[in-house]
This record gives structure tokens, C-alpha cells and sequence, in this order.
């Protein structure tokens, strides 16, 4: 039996040598599958040898590794992790969105079928839209995009609106540092987004959708049109859904390297060929979204949960889960840690144990100094709020969020002035220049947090600092302007000291915090 | 307005009829899209390179736009050049997962080394997806994790700096 070996194809494996490594392997003369990540990415490229008892891993693989990997001289070395299936970090997890990545050809329908694939899809086509939509409402799901709005009352506002002509569009302008989930599952397992919208489309009565995805992922978007050809010629997708009748066309669009995109008015505006520009809400999209029709407009991992929500029943989804935060959330780990990628698990599990136990702290070995949780809007914490469990309303309290499920980790040689400044720097560049608060208070907010820095009249622009907090957070249009205070304020409260400033004088910058940390970047109220 | 995207366009070169028929072929081809603006303009960088401003009377007389339209859009987004690209290109990660892995020192010595060139154009991009494996960023379109100046410089090689 010749040998087959699993390279993955995945953005992440690439960019440390994937291509070469399964090139190398395919000139061996073994068989070479290409999977997605496992999102075990401080291994990768992680290559898997299919044996008797298993698809055996080997870590950090380069194409020079092939021969002695071929002839077992890795065997005995850290580099063999064993059978990956049965890799503790992997078994500890509960991966039921992340279930087929890493493990199929992400472009095999066959293989997608074989591992559960399109039960939901099938499910939904035997139900009433009402049914369908009171599956989803039932399963608790919200809005992974981060501002976590109930899927199903999104879905019901749209459903019950008439119209000629109602869209499902997904938001995967995945523009957030630390966020690489919605890139992973598309690389990985595009059928199941593909599934998703298509239970969507026939709960709400749509019969178009769009995924917006960004042009910083190449790979994605191949591998995402490429599944939408296969689903077009199997008869997912098109004139009769899986036989049913319902039409349902489904096309990519790749964005133009606008931040702002991320927030969906200002992503169905760019979806229309115009500049992204937020628009004032209501009329919420959900009743008048893309070119003026109701719309659902939810993110990846969102639509992404939907086929197992369907294929299990709602009552499986909303088991899984703590307090109003149910089913599973796929966090991302990132930065400078140790063991980077995927983690999988039900809501609630605390921050400690995903940056600790599962990230093992810092990859440079130097003690951790912060996390920034849920993208560059959200809040950093200290070590000393580690045992916050993750669930919206608990993050929410502690004037943080989870947002995407992204934990970017720092070690102490971080400095959190800077990196307040660089929120407000990085929201002057990337505002979308509707709203002033936005506008002209990030690029104000640089200032102020300069002459804090330089210690010019500090107690007067820690003052001014706060109201520019406050402004943007109260008046600005979107979650850019108002939330881009969080990391800000956070900073400022918990590490004065890296903005020249004594610790009791800091904490009259950050008596207000913003009243509602549930809307952000990715995903907003329908 | 406030100028988006890689700078002022270049003085107008002298009108180029093929290139206006190429771009009037694209811009038919993909008139009957839905919002087909973005598709164009993608379309036209792919194959040209750039956007010239030529381009914009072109576009916007085949979707019935005003050139004010047209302008606005190609404006508002980064990768809409409006200049011809260099021989090479390096585009480094500078949001907050690659600032955690060090980001800022590869940045800097991208900017020491082909600072100034003209065969070699330095970008700055905010996130990759690659967030665990940074310093991330891509050259020539390619994407590299694990970037450091040295990792940088090795396959850069032979690069006019």
C-alpha cells in the first residue's frame, strides 16, 4: 500500500512552508491530500501520515524533513506528536463548527457528506420557514460577529417582511487582529458555510445571498469559489435546491481593504458598488438591507453553527453553553503565545484556562502582561481578570467583551500607552468619515494621548481624554468610534504607569465606562 | 474629502486607446452584476495594475455613473491603486497580534533597507488572518509568517534595495 500523507492547505500553514513541504512529498512519490488546519498553528506545517492507527502528526515539517520523516528517523523525536485525533489539546476541546477542519479536503462533497454534512440542509427543506426559524431562535444562537444578537429574531423580522426579492449575505470581512476563525472555516470547510446560508434562504424566503469577503485572504476566496462551483453543479445551490424547488444563487465578493467593511450597513453599502459608508440605523437591514430589501446579513461562524443547529434540533445547541451565552464559541488564540490556533469550547469556559492551559502564556517565555479580547475594539485585561468566564453578559460586566472570540496576548514588554494610541490611530485611519465623533475625535485622541505621554498638563488632558471617550462612545454612528474607547480606557486603568500618570489620578478617566459593550465591529443589531 | 488609498494619482499620461478599450471591455463584461462597481475596479488593478485616472470617464460612462461616483469609490478603498506598482512589493502587518510578536522591528528594517527605492515599494497592511504565527506579511502577494529581519532579508534576496 503506498503511503498517503496530509499536508494542510490552510493561509496560515502556507505562510511557514506548506506548498514546499507537500511539493517535496508529492516528489517522493506519496500520495499527498491536502486538509485545512487543525489549528494547532505553533505546529504547523503539521503533516499527518495515515497508519493502522491513525493519521500520525509530525510538527514543523520542511521540505529537507521529507526523507527522514518517510523512513521513520522522526518517529522518536518531539517533532512525532502522535495519533492527531487523539492529541490532548485537540480532545479537550468540543469542536462541533470546527468538526470537519483539518480532517476532510475542505473542496470534497463526498467527504463533507460522509461526515454529517448537509443533514441540516435537508432537515430545513421538510420544514415551514417558521419551523426553521423557530429551530434557530430555540437554539439560543447569536451573532458571532461579536455584537451577539439572537439569530432567530434576526431572522423572524426578515421572514415575516414582504417583499419582491430578500437577500442572505455573510459578513467575512474577518478585519480584526487576533481573528482568523472565519478564514480557517471558509480554507478548511466551506460547505458548511455554504449549507448555512441555504438553510438561512429558505427559512426567510431569500433567494439571493452574497459572502463579503475580504481581499486580505486570496486562499479563502479561491477555495470559497471553488466550493460554490462543486455546490452549483451538485445542486445545492441554484434553481432547486437539493431538488426542493427553492432557488437559491449564491456568489463571493471580495472587499477592497476597507476596515470599516466589517460593520454591516457599511458592508451592504460596498456590496451596492458604493464607498463603505455607515449608515444610520433604522431602518435596521433586516427590513431594509442590501439595495433597499430585507436582508439577513450575520457573520461566518453564525451561519456556520446553523447546519448542526438544524440537524440536531435547537434543544442539542442551547445544551451546550452558560447563562444567556449557548452553544459553543471558536476562540482564537493569538499574538505572542506560546500555542497559538483554534480552541473550540462551550461558552463560559474561563480566560485563564484558553491563555494558560491551552495557549501555555507567552511564546517569547516572558510572563504575561496583558490579553486584548475581541479584537482591536475590545478591552485589555490583566492577569488578575483571567477568571472571567467568557459569556457575553459576565465580559460585559467587567467593561469588556468576547466580541469574535479573539484573545491576542502580550508579555510585559508591551507598553499600553502605545497601544491606546495605537487605537485611536489605527480608528483615524480606518474611520469611514461619516460621523465626527469617529472622525475627528480619534485623530483628537491621538493628540491628547501624546501630551499625556509627554506629561504636558496631564491632569487637564486626562480630563479631556475622558470626554472624548465619552463622546465618541455616546455619539458615534457605529461600533468603530464607540467602542474604539474601550481598549483605550482599559489600558489607561490598568497600566497608568505606561502613560507617565500615578495610579490614583487615572481612575477619573475611567469612572464611565460605555453602558453597552454588545455592538461591534462584524455584526450589529438587525 | 480626505484622500484614501496609496496617494495623488500621477500627472494624466497621454490617452491610451487600447488600454480605454480594455477597460470599457471589462467594465461591460461585469456591468450586469449586482453593485458592479467593486468588480470593475478589482478587475481593471487585476490586469492593469492600477487605476489610471483615464480609467474613471470610462467606468463611469458604461454603468451610467457620474465620474464624481466613480471617484468617490476608487478613493475610499486601499487596494483600489491609483499609481503603477513597483517591481516588487513588501506589505507588513502592523496591527496588535504582530506588535505582540515584534512586528515593529521587521517593519523597520524593511523601511532601512528598500527606504527610498524605487524597485521595491513598502506597504503597511492591518491583519492577515495569520495572527498565531506572526510577524506576519506578504511579498510580492505571497504570505510569510514567523517574519524577522533576518527570515525578511533571505527571501528578499536579490531584491534591488
Amino acid at each position: 500500500m503506498s503511503t498517503t500523507v496530509w499536508v494542510p492547505c490552510d493561509a496560515a500553514a502556507v505562510s511557514v512552508g506548506a506548498d514546499a513541504v507537500a511539493e517535496a512529498f508529492a516528489a517522493a512519490g506519496v500520495t499527498v491530500r491536502r486538509n485545512g488546519s487543525r489549528g494547532m498553528l505553533w505546529l504547523e506545517p503539521l503533516v499527518e501520515v495515515e497508519t493502522d492507527r491513525g493519521r500520525v502528526g509530525y510538527a514543523n515539517v520542511e521540505p529537507t524533513d521529507v526523507a527522514a520523516l518517510l523512513a521513520g528517523g522522526l518517529d522518536d523525536t518531539d517533532r512525532c506528536v502522535g495519533v492527531v485525533d487523539e492529541h490532548p489539546w485537540l480532545v479537550r476541546q468540543h469542536r462541533v463548527t470546527f468538526a470537519r477542519v483539518g480532517v476532510v479536503e475542505p473542496t470534497d462533497l463526498a467527504a463533507y457528506r460522509a461526515h454529517g454534512g448537509l443533514a441540516g440542509l435537508e432537515r430545513a427543506l421538510t420544514l415551514s420557514g417558521e419551523q426553521v426559524v423557530a429551530e434557530v431562535t430555540e437554539s439560543g444562537l447569536r451573532g458571532r460577529g461579536g455584537a451577539g444578537f439572537p439569530a432567530g429574531i434576526k431572522w423572524d423580522t426578515v421572514r415575516t417582511a414582504s417583499a419582491d426579492l430578500k437577500f442572505v449575505c455573510c459578513n467575512a470581512d474577518e478585519g480584526d487582529s487576533g481573528t482568523f476563525a472565519d478564514r480557517m472555516l471558509i480554507e478548511g470547510d466551506p460547505f458548511t458555510l455554504i449549507e448555512g446560508m441555504a438553510i438561512a434562504a429558505v427559512a426567510v424566503g431569500a433567494t439571493e445571498g452574497f459572502v463579503y469577503l475580504r481581499s486580505e485572504y486570496p486562499h479563502a476566496v479561491r477555495t470559497l469559489r471553488r466550493a460554490i462551483e462543486i455546490a452549483y453543479a451538485h445542486g445545492l445551490l441554484g434553481a432547486s435546491v437539493l431538488g426542493s424547488g427553492r432557488r437559491f444563487d449564491l456568489d463571493v465578493r471580495v472587499g477592497a481593504g476597507a476596515y470599516i467593511c466589517g460593520e454591516e450597513t457599511s458592508m451592504l453599502d460596498s456590496l451596492e458598488g458604493k464607498r463603505g459608508e455607515v449608515r444610520a440605523k433604522p431602518p435596521i437591514p433586516a427590513l431594509q438591507g442590501l439595495f433597499g430589501r430585507p436582508t439577513v446579513v450575520n457573520n461566518v461562524l453564525t451561519l456556520s453553527a446553523v447546519p448542526m443547529v438544524l440537524a440536531d434540533g435547537g434543544a442539542a445547541y442551547a445544551a451546550l453553553g452558560t447563562g444567556r451565552s449557548r452553544g459553543t464559541q471558536v476562540f482564537q488564540l493569538a499574538g505572542n503565545v506560546a500555542r497559538g490556533g483554534i480552541v473550540e469550547a462551550d461558552f463560559g469556559i474561563p480566560l485563564r484556562e484558553l491563555v494558560e492551559d491551552f495557549g501555555g502564556g507567552t511564546a517569547s517565555g516572558r510572563p504575561v502582561k496583558a490579553v486584548q479580547v475581541g479584537g482591536p475594539l475590545g478591552a485589555y485585561l490583566p492577569p488578575s481578570k483571567f477568571d472571567l468566564p467568557t459569556d457575553y453578559e459576565e465580559f460585559a460586566a467587567a467593561d469588556a467583551m468576547v466580541g469574535h472570540g479573539g484573545i491576542v496576548v502580550f508579555d510585559d514588554s508591551m507598553d499600553a500607552g502605545a497601544m491606546a494610541r495605537f487605537a485611536m490611530e489605527f480608528c483615524a485611519k480606518e474611520s469611514c468619515g461619516k460621523c465626527t465623533p469617529c472622525r475627528v475625535g480619534s485623530t483628537r485622541g491621538v493628540e491628547v494621548i501624546d501630551r499625556i505621554r509627554a506629561g504636558t498638563q496631564r491632569d487637564a488632558n486626562l480630563v479631556l481624554l475622558e470626554d472624548l471617550c465619552a463622546t465618541m462612545t455616546k455619539g458615534s454612528l457605529c461600533a468603530m468610534g464607540g467602542l474604539t474607547p474601550m481598549p483605550v480606557r482599559s489600558a489607561l486603568e490598568h497600566w497608568p504607569e505606561d502613560f507617565g500618570v500615578e495610579p490614583a489620578t487615572a481612575n477619573r478617566a475611567t469612572d464611565a465606562m460605555p453602558e453597552s459593550a454588545t455592538s461591534t465591529h462584524g455584526g450589529a443589531r438587525p | 474629502m480626505p484622500q484614501r488609498g496609496p496617494g495623488p494619482a500621477p500627472a494624466p499620461a497621454p490617452a491610451d486607446a487600447e488600454r480605454a478599450a480594455s477597460v470599457r471591455a471589462i467594465t461591460e463584461q461585469l456591468a450586469g452584476v449586482r453593485g458592479p462597481l467593486l468588480p470593475v475596479l478589482h478587475e481593471v488593478v487585476a490586469t492593469h495594475g492600477y487605476v489610471h485616472d483615464d480609467d474613471v470617464p470610462v467606468v463611469a460612462d458604461v454603468l451610467n455613473l457620474s465620474r464624481a461616483d466613480v471617484l468617490g469609490v476608487l478613493s475610499f478603498y486601499h487596494d483600489f491603486r491609483r499609481t503603477p506598482p513597483a517591481a516588487h512589493r513588501v506589505s507588513l502587518c502592523r496591527a496588535e497580534a504582530c506588535q505582540a510578536r515584534g512586528a515593529e522591528a521587521t517593519v523597520a528594517a524593511a523601511s532601512d533597507r528598500f527606504g527610498g527605492s524605487t524597485a521595491v515599494e513598502v506597504g503597511e497592511v492591518f491583519c492577515l488572518g495569520n495572527c498565531a504565527l506572526g510577524p506576519s506579511g506578504t511579498l510580492d502577494g505571497a504570505l510569510h509568517g514567523r517574519l524577522t529581519p533576518e527570515r525578511l532579508d533571505a527571501l528578499t534576496e536579490g531584491w534591488e534595495a
